[in-house]
């Protein structure tokens, strides 16, 4: 069976794995790597290029903290030369108000800031990082004072749910467009500190509310993005919009992945973009058709009203929690694996005291 | 928002030739927008002094439509962009 495969739209480039922080949610892979393997100005110059040509329209600079990297202005200058809309995604530490107008210079269109505390004790209890959440309000000023869109990215879990109000409060104070409630996903790091990170139910309960009021109270202001805690849905995400249909992601050497996390699945083989022109390995690459489409797709997916909304959900999710990247996402309460799911988020969430974080050191 | 506010894209928000997929797009913050004949001539008129009223006089006048006609469809568009933050309004 053939199936249509559009362009991408998206693509996330990993400039670096390191990165000041030391978040025990952290999205990379746990295997992370070095300073020597990062590819060089030119090379990702020449995916940028590709990418634009393949039809990407947007590119997410990200990390590990992209600011680590010297030549991130130069990035972004090749970014728009191919005519991307380019995007920051930085915790703000190694910015300065020199780069940053550097960067306003350069033609970056847009600052997405990691918050992960509203105030400094919780932000670099989390970080790892002393005197992490002073220089990020520093860089947010400067954000500001230039005037580049903002959207703060507050990462959400058990330790800061609660503080929901204050954190869409931070958002307006800072002149942000834009907050995304990002509640952890429990991929990467964050696997290894699940029960440290996963809400309650009533947590999860109230902080629903809040988002909805806030939603009303701030249009026209403020946009509210809400990435709800997974586990506690009643369907999966529609993850990556479909396995190889919307975006695709690099790696710091060069390595394009589906999804961030899809290095999580063992049987798959990934092409290197030093090797293979990004189109061929968009449109024939063997990790892109895996699970390309719908056809794949096991009972009770495949006869499921909502098949072709989420597409079976998360392939890493389906990996991480049953060890079968093929099972329809544990999520979904239709699936067999919701048991295994419950099961867990019972066990984790019942104790009184969670444990402690093992921080990405 | 009132026939008299201002509408205009933010910094940030600009619209864009897709030669790939052949067609204009409105290019935010995590957003993309297809945009069809209409969404361009709209956002051509946005030029940062021209009221909403305004802008839909100057497309009924272009494309010989009646105003009662242009000025609702105009306002809707309008507006569902400043919910979504992709278009910010001066009030006057």
């Amino acid at each position: 069976m053939s199936i249509r495969v559009d362009p991408p739209m998206a693509m996330l480039a990993e400039l670096t794995h390191r990165c000041p922080l030391a978040c025990p949610y952290c999205s990379n892979s746990t295997e992370l790597l070095a300073k020597e393997a990062e590819l060089s100005t030119d090379m990702w110059a020449d995916i940028f290029q590709q990418a634009a040509r393949l039809g990407v329209l947007q590119l997410h600079l990200s990390g590990g903290e992209p600011a680590s990297r010297r030549d991130l202005v130069d990035l972004v200058i090749a970014a728009r030369e191919a005519g991307l809309y380019t995007n920051l995604i930085t915790s703000g530490i190694g910015l300065n108000e020199k780069r940053l107008q550097d960067l306003d210079a350069a033609g970056l269109d847009h600052v997405q800031l990691s918050l992960q505390g509203v105030t400094a004790a919780m932000a670099d209890r989390i970080g790892g990082y002393k005197g992490g959440f002073d220089r990020k309000m520093h860089v947010a000023e400067i954000i500001a004072k230039i005037g580049f869109p903002l959207t703060l990215n507050a990462v959400m879990h058990r330790d800061n749910l609660d503080d929901l109000s204050a954190t869409i409060d931070m958002a307006r104070r800072l002149g942000a467009r834009r907050i995304e409630v990002a509640c952890v996903q429990f991929q990467g790091w964050a696997l290894v500190n699940r029960a440290a990170l996963q809400p309650s139910r009533a947590q999860v309960d109230a902080a629903k509310k809040t988002v909805a009021e806030a939603t009303r109270a701030h249009m026209g202001q403020l946009v509210i993005d809400f990435v709800p805690p997974d586990y506690y849905s009643d369907f999966p995400k529609a993850c990556m919009n479909g396995w190889g249909s919307t975006g695709l992601n690099i790696t710091p050497d060069g390595t394009v992945l589906p999804c961030h996390a899809a290095e999580t699945i063992p049987h798959l083989h990934f092409d290197n973009a030093m090797q293979r022109s990004l189109s061929d390995i968009w449109y024939k690459g063997d990790a892109f058709n895996e699970f390309r489409g719908t056809g794949w797709l096991p009972e009770p997916c495949q006869s499921c009203d909502r098949r072709d909304i989420d597409f079976g959900g998360c392939r890493c999710q389906a990996m991480a929690v049953l060890g079968d990247a093929f099972a329809t996402d544990p999520v979904c309460r239709k699936s067999a694996g919701r048991a295994r799911l419950d099961a867990l988020l019972n066990e984790e969430t019942l104790a009184v005291n969670a444990p402690d974080f093992v921080y990405r050191r | 928002m009132t026939p008299d506010d201002v509408p205009y894209l933010p910094r940030g928000v600009r619209t864009h030739y897709d030669a790939v997929r052949k067609m204009d797009v409105l290019l935010g913050p995590e957003r993309v927008l297809m945009l069809d004949q209409v969404g361009v001539a709209v956002l051509g008129q946005l030029d940062g002094v021209a009221s909403l009223a305004k802008i839909s006089e100057t497309l009924a006048e272009v494309y010989d439509a009646p105003l009662d006609v242009i000025a609702p469809d105009v306002t809707a568009f309008v507006m569902d962009l400043r919910d979504r933050g992709m278009v910010h309004v001066h009030s006057r």
